[in-house]
């Protein structure tokens, strides 16, 4: 019987290292020391399971979510959608997918952000959802905008959508950023340039999806994400009394 | 023509900032927006086995406490099986296993309540010693950081466990385990992180 194994080893050529001095803050919290590379056990190929309670259907709508009856926030409307994959190209259905922004002036709806930019009484920038058995998820929102951050005195962050993906096992476990096509800030940006190889970023590149457009209503934006695949069968890396 | 490999490659990671709380935990940004939020009951109501607290910092590099810092559990129940198809055995109704932790943003100090997971199967043959796996994000973390705790009361099992004893460097296991202590009649571990410099957490690569 063909049963899954363990997960390929992360490819790290495609995320950045812990250590970017040019991200700063990165500096001190980076380990020194080498990883310890471990082969899967059972605490790894295994990862929490969520369903349809433990969510509601409007979750990911962040243009309704938090917004006062019959009001909208500011900004431009858009639908963020695309596939969770993993890297067989299998989809992964049933999975968490959470995501967080600054609304679209560049301002979070954070204790902690004082940007001056307003809060849009509006939007509360999260948003959260499962993916269906194709792996398709989607959101609508806005489009968040760029803000300043304290790392050199000038930095601005590209527009960007904070994503949290889940996958079945606790080691696909992924938070990445959702950058958005042609960004004059993405090559200028500290934070997107710790990823060391272009087509990394280009893949954290949403792509305008005129097609998936809804006319004289919401721009989309496709975005898929990739997660670590796994093993189709166990041979000699199986993983016994499983 | 030649063979091509058509892999997809992993979506690289990204920090997740300093304003992770919005989407993870959005009580703590200071609004309320889902019916609940998910990851702050680990075992639900009708786990068995013993119950404990677990308590810690993370520290960086300058050996300050990191405040805006996130951590997720993944644990086994008291019998050693995780609530998962694949997870060894059947779980108690509700006992999800998985919780999600941030700190308190003066202190830096976290905490949760859960239960002594048991011990697990190993790779190939064996066991491994009782564990909780963390999961480590934060702002100016570009990749989540995986690590183990495990419990000092647990003496012969660790000296066994396949992980423990994989870490070249002795005195770096004992960076994975934690301290137990008592407090009004309660068990609460201290497990302090530490993501560089004088003892150095363990970090695995998984």
């Amino acid at each position: 019987m063909t049963t899954p194994g363990e997960f390929y080893q992360r490819d790290r050529s495609v995320h950045p290292p812990a250590y970017t001095p040019n991200y700063k803050t990165s500096v001190a919290r980076s380990p020194r020391y080498s990883l310890i590379s471990l082969q899967n056990s059972v605490s790894e190929i295994t990862g929490p399971v969520f369903g349809h309670n433990d969510i509601d259907a409007g979750d990911n709508d962040l243009l309704t979510n938090y917004a006062n009856s019959g009001e909208s926030p500011i900004g431009e409307r858009i639908i963020l959608h695309g596939r969770v994959l993993d890297e067989n190209a299998k989809p992964v259905p049933n999975t968490l997918v959470e995501v967080w922004q600054a609304n679209a002036g560049g301002r979070y709806r954070h204790k902690k952000d004082t940007y001056l930019a307003p809060i849009d009484p509006n939007f509360g920038g999260c948003g959260r959802t499962l993916t269906d058995e194709n792996g398709y998820y989607f959101f609508r929102t806005v489009k968040p905008g760029a803000y300043p951050w304290r790392n050199m005195v000038n930095n601005w962050r590209p527009a960007h959508i904070h994503v949290s993906v889940f996958g079945s096992g606790f080691v696909q476990r992924l938070i990445t950023q959702c950058y958005f096509d042609g960004d004059p800030f993405i090559p200028i940006c500290p934070i997107v340039q710790t990823i060391p190889d272009p087509d990394a970023i280009d893949q954290l590149t949403a792509k305008l999806d005129l097609n998936a457009t809804i006319p004289l209503d919401t721009v989309a934006y496709k975005f898929d994400i990739v997660l670590r695949g796994r093993r189709s069968t166990l041979f000699e890396n199986r993983l016994e009394g499983n | 023509m030649p063979q091509e490999l058509t892999y997809l490659k992993e979506s690289a990671s990204q920090t997740a900032g300093p304003y992770v709380h919005i989407g993870l935990t959005p009580g703590a940004a200071g609004f309320d927006i889902y019916k609940q939020e998910l990851g702050w009951d680990i075992t639900g109501p009708n786990a068995i086995g013993k119950r404990i607290r677990v308590e810690g910092r993370v520290i960086d590099g300058m050996g300050a406490p990191i405040k805006d810092v996130l951590l997720e559990i993944w644990q086994a129940n008291a019998d050693g099986n995780y609530a998962h198809p694949e997870g060894g055995g059947p779980v108690e109704d509700g006992f999800r296993g998985w919780g999600r932790v941030i700190t308190d943003f003066e202190t830096g100090e976290w905490g949760f309540d859960t239960v002594k997971p048991g011990t697990t199967r190993g790779r190939n043959v064996g066991t491994q010693a009782p564990h909780l796996n963390f999961w480590i994000v934060a702002r100016g973390i570009n990749v989540g950081l995986n690590t183990r705790m495990y419990f000092d009361d647990e003496v012969e099992a660790n000296a066994k466990d396949p992980v423990l004893n994989l870490v070249e460097w002795e005195h770096r296991r004992a960076t994975l385990i934690a301290e137990r202590g008592e407090r009004d009649g309660n068990v609460v571990y201290r497990f302090d992180i530490k993501l560089q410099g004088d003892n150095e957490t363990v970090f695995f690569d998984l």
